[in-house]
């Protein structure tokens, strides 16, 4: 493997490690800060618990992707040097930004929320959580505003063979960012939904199973209490059923958002880059026809030896245009359009290395855009569809005592983080062999365009990237093994877990205290300076 | 010389200091951990000030590599690259470090929280160390073709300038971070961190200080050298208030001297951002690495509402945690009381 393979691996396993941390951040962020909203204006108890405890796994989550994501705006800089060099007057500015205007407010305004329990007056504490959501959010904004100019430039034109702003609004508002930000924001809720719904189906089934709650004649759940174990009360029932209603119901809206989202995405994505959307139906000959299985080497880059065998007439065309009769070019008729604008061969350019004058493969690997398409669809879908199941069979209260069920439902959690990772697998891989892929937009700018071949650093060794391929990789792999099981561990231990207060004091002591009493804040600092302590 | 870069030369010199001073003290009291600390309590008191806000710190980082890229990408790609190795270290004692502080205090054994403070105590070692060589790497120079990429294979950064810078920023942390305790505990660490920094600073900073003069001998201009003499005149200072007690002010002395010593630096070598050991003419400077006008324009729109923004809330957020932190107040570490059995999930049950 020559460098360019590796420092490819590299980026791709550090950026789908990263955003398998940073959908659950942004979802379940928003997820608790509507929940202890509710706490504030209700004061119910198991609003504050629910507040805890999944705050808790969302800090344990959040800061891997906080580790995680220095790595990604670094090695723009180490591995991919030429692409930083030929991007960075207009890639740069929205990764800027996204440190100075989001992830300052987010990371400064957490550390508040996390430590300032007692030092700030509830609505204040209240305040800095939502204010750390929205700050996530932008960040993905931002993110998503820098990744869609590489797959659709705007707001450039070229000056010394590099693209130079010229129209920082173009950039900002990319028909292309404008509809894959909500395509984000609404897949990574879907994440948040999921993870509710598994957790809080296996602490129902747990309390069923351990004899707490009963099922009476009518089929209606009789919440119990276990005295013995501390914080398994009644208000730990509605805590699991809140959250398992509020998973499913955010995992069915979501999914629903994933797909208003993603047929706009698509529609634009066949404008942009047909040859992406041919790979992705793995059509190779112009038609209007989804292929809902193909077989065959599809692999192949002559396009032969796929045979279509599952194919639904005109949903291509709906998926592309809006109708169901439209033609859409298929591989085989946009191959040479490609090669006549943008050349056969990698140009005789030092840039390129070894690679130059090698033929260029204009057809993504369609095994995977294939597939990849598929499974974020397919995996999406499922999630939501278990959802509706799931509502259904708890609609009298408590889940089935089947320990088959409750599996499922939590390995259920798995569902949506795949439907994400084989989403921007797609997309990214589907660009190839562009890193900024060309817009053929009659805009005048559709020569901005690079391939990934002249994009990697031309000083960086093969053995450097092999080093820093194994060490991200074994440090991320050793890593996502202790978050897991801390995960796992604070999940089975309930809420008490997130609130050891539940153990130590009269249940009550502590959430009699309700969000609206303000006017002590002070006198209560004086008597808290740790209200929370690492 | 043109207005947008050499403003955006001085923004990412401000945001280098701003690291450096913030994240500065929470990278030494992470180094201090191991050191410093006696037991458990005082781990723990230690790792309470920096908290709530060392995350906020660390964005300072993120910010002025991501301002550089935007602003001299042509500095980016060829310092990132060329100190590929090195950064690498960075950025594995930085994974380290974020995730141990949250996760050292989630699992009640010694041995797990042991095992959580090495990574802190030697993530923040190599994130200083590594930070501090690339930054005297950039003023200093490194083996850079036309084209800007490193010519020499993987070890070719390695000179004495990055063992200085490195050492630089380390020692500069571990001070900083003595007298961050000190105004920020109470008890016996307050008392022994400033018994430490009045004993160490002259040994700490010695670095630091033979970095901004080898750079003033390089290309010093007289209001650099300047600068220098009251950077010393500051670390005097910050020993004297020490050793009187006054502990807020020695801090702020100490912060006088990183700001008049970066100043040093950064003025002294400006205009050139990155110079090449091979040929002068292969410099990068304001002018050839920067961004378009059009570009630094709009990010100097940003920057001065964003940056004020992220002061002023920050230094709330050390008004709110503005207490001292002691041995009292630290909460006794939970045992943990799982509600349900771990069974769940073996086949029979």
């Amino acid at each position: 493997m020559d460098a360019l393979e590796i420092a490819r691996w590299q980026f791709g396993i550090t950026t789908v490690y990263h955003f398998m941390m940073v959908p659950l951040t942004i979802g379940l962020g928003l997820v608790v800060a509507v929940i202890q909203t509710a706490w504030y204006r209700t004061g119910k108890p198991e609003y504050l618990r629910m507040t805890k405890f999944w705050g808790k796994l969302f800090l344990i989550n959040f800061i891997m992707g906080v580790a995680t994501g220095i790595v990604q705006e670094f090695q723009f800089g180490m591995a991919w040097s030429e692409y930083s060099r030929f991007v960075g007057d207009v890639f740069g500015a929205p990764l800027a930004l996204e440190a100075l205007l989001a992830f300052f407010v987010e990371s400064t305004f957490l550390g508040l929320w996390i430590f300032g329990w007692k030092q700030l007056k509830p609505a204040i504490h209240l305040a800095c959580l939502w204010v750390a959501v929205i700050g996530s959010a932008l960040s993905a904004y931002f993110i998503i505003v820098a990744n869609s100019w590489m797959q659709h430039p705007v707001g450039v034109e070229m000056v010394n063979g590099r693209p130079v702003m010229t129209d920082a609004w173009a950039v900002f508002t990319n028909n292309t960012a404008l509809v894959a930000v909500p395509h984000t924001l609404f897949g990574a809720l879907a994440v948040a939904g999921g993870f509710l719904l598994g957790i809080a189906w296996y602490h129902l089934w747990r309390r069923r199973h351990d004899g707490v709650d009963t099922v009476g004649a009518d089929g209606r759940a009789i919440p119990g209490e276990d005295a013995r174990i501390p914080g398994r009360d009644r208000a730990d029932y509605s805590v699991w059923i809140r959250s398992l209603r509020i998973g499913a119901v955010v995992a069915m809206i979501s999914f629903a958002g994933t797909a208003v989202t993603g047929d706009l995405q698509g529609k634009l994505m066949f404008q942009q880059q047909p040859m992406k959307m041919a790979a992705a139906e793995a059509a190779c000959h112009d038609g209007t026809g989804f292929s809902v299985l193909s077989v065959g080497n599809v692999g192949s880059k002559n396009c032969d030896d796929v045979v279509a065998v599952i194919e639904v007439p005109g949903i291509l065309s709906f998926l592309a245009k809006g109708d169901f009769t439209t033609e859409v070019k298929g591989v085989n008729s946009l191959l040479p359009e490609y090669k006549e604008k943008y050349g056969t061969n990698l140009p005789d350019n030092p840039i390129y290395g070894d690679r130059a004058g090698q033929e260029i493969q204009y057809v993504p690997v369609m095994e995977v855009t294939y597939w990849g398409f598929r499974m974020m669809i397919g995996f999406g879908g499922l999630a939501a569809l278990a959802a509706l199941v799931a509502l259904w069979i708890t609609r009298k209260g408590t889940v089935p005592e089947s320990r088959w069920l409750m599996r499922l439902a939590v390995f259920g959690i798995l569902a949506p983080f795949g439907a994400n990772a084989a989403g921007w697998i797609f997309t990214e891989m589907g660009r190839q062999p562009f890193v900024v892929a060309p817009n053929p937009d009659p805009s005048g700018i559709d020569q901005v365009f690079m391939f990934t071949a002249a994009a990697v650093s031309p000083g960086v060794s093969a053995g450097e990237l092999i080093a820093s391929l194994v060490a991200l990789t074994a440090v991320y792999a050793v890593l996502l093994v202790v978050e897991v099981k801390l995960l796992v561990k604070y999940i089975r231990g309930g809420v008490v877990s997130a609130m050891p207060e539940l153990a130590h004091a009269p249940a009550d002591e502590n959430e009699d205290r309700t969000p609206g009493d303000d006017g002590t804040g002070e006198a209560r600092a004086a008597d808290d300076v740790l209200a929370f302590a690492y | 010389m043109e207005l947008l870069p050499t403003i955006w030369f001085i923004a990412i010199a401000v945001l280098w200091t701003g690291y450096l001073f913030l994240e500065g003290f929470d990278l030494g009291v992470g180094m201090l951990m191991k050191i410093f600390a006696r037991n458990d309590t005082e781990r723990r008191v230690l790792l309470n000030t920096v908290g709530p806000v060392w995350d906020g710190n660390e964005v300072w980082l993120l910010t002025a590599g991501g301002a550089t890229f935007a602003a001299f990408p042509l500095w980016y790609a060829s310092l990132f690259s060329a100190l590929y190795l090195p950064l690498l270290v960075v950025l594995l004692a930085l994974i380290f470090r974020a995730v141990a502080f949250e996760y050292r205090g989630k699992v009640d054994t010694d041995s797990w929280r042991s095992r959580w403070d090495w990574a802190i105590a030697l993530g923040s070692f190599f994130a200083a160390f590594g930070v501090g060589a690339a930054l005297a790497l950039t003023t200093t120079g490194l083996p850079l073709n036309a084209n800007g990429d490193r010519e020499g294979g993987p070890m070719a950064w390695f000179s004495g300038y990055a063992l200085l810078g490195g050492a630089a920023v380390v020692g500069f942390s571990l001070l900083h971070a003595l007298a961050f305790l000190a105004l920020k505990t109470d008890g016996d660490v307050r008392h022994r961190a400033r018994r430490w920094f009045v004993r160490l600073l002259p040994v700490l900073l010695l670095p630091i200080a033979a970095w901004a003069l080898a750079i003033q001998f390089m290309d010093g201009k007289p209001w650099t050298w300047a600068a220098v003499v009251l950077a010393v005149g500051a670390a005097a200072t910050a020993w004297l208030l020490a050793r009187k007690g006054s502990e807020g002010r020695a801090f702020l002395a100490l912060g006088a001297f990183l700001v008049l010593g970066t100043t040093a630096i950064f003025g002294a070598v400006f205009p050139v951002v990155l110079p090449s050991t091979l040929d002068s003419a292969f410099d990068l400077t304001i002018s050839n690495a920067s961004s378009s006008d059009y570009t630094l324009g709009l990010m100097s729109i940003v920057a001065a509402v964003g940056l004020p923004l992220v002061i002023a809330y920050q230094a709330w957020t050390y008004w709110v945690f503005r207490r001292r932190v002691s041995a009292a107040h630290i909460p006794e570490a939970h045992s943990f009381l799982p509600a349900v059995a771990a069974k769940a999930f073996t086949i029979k049950g």
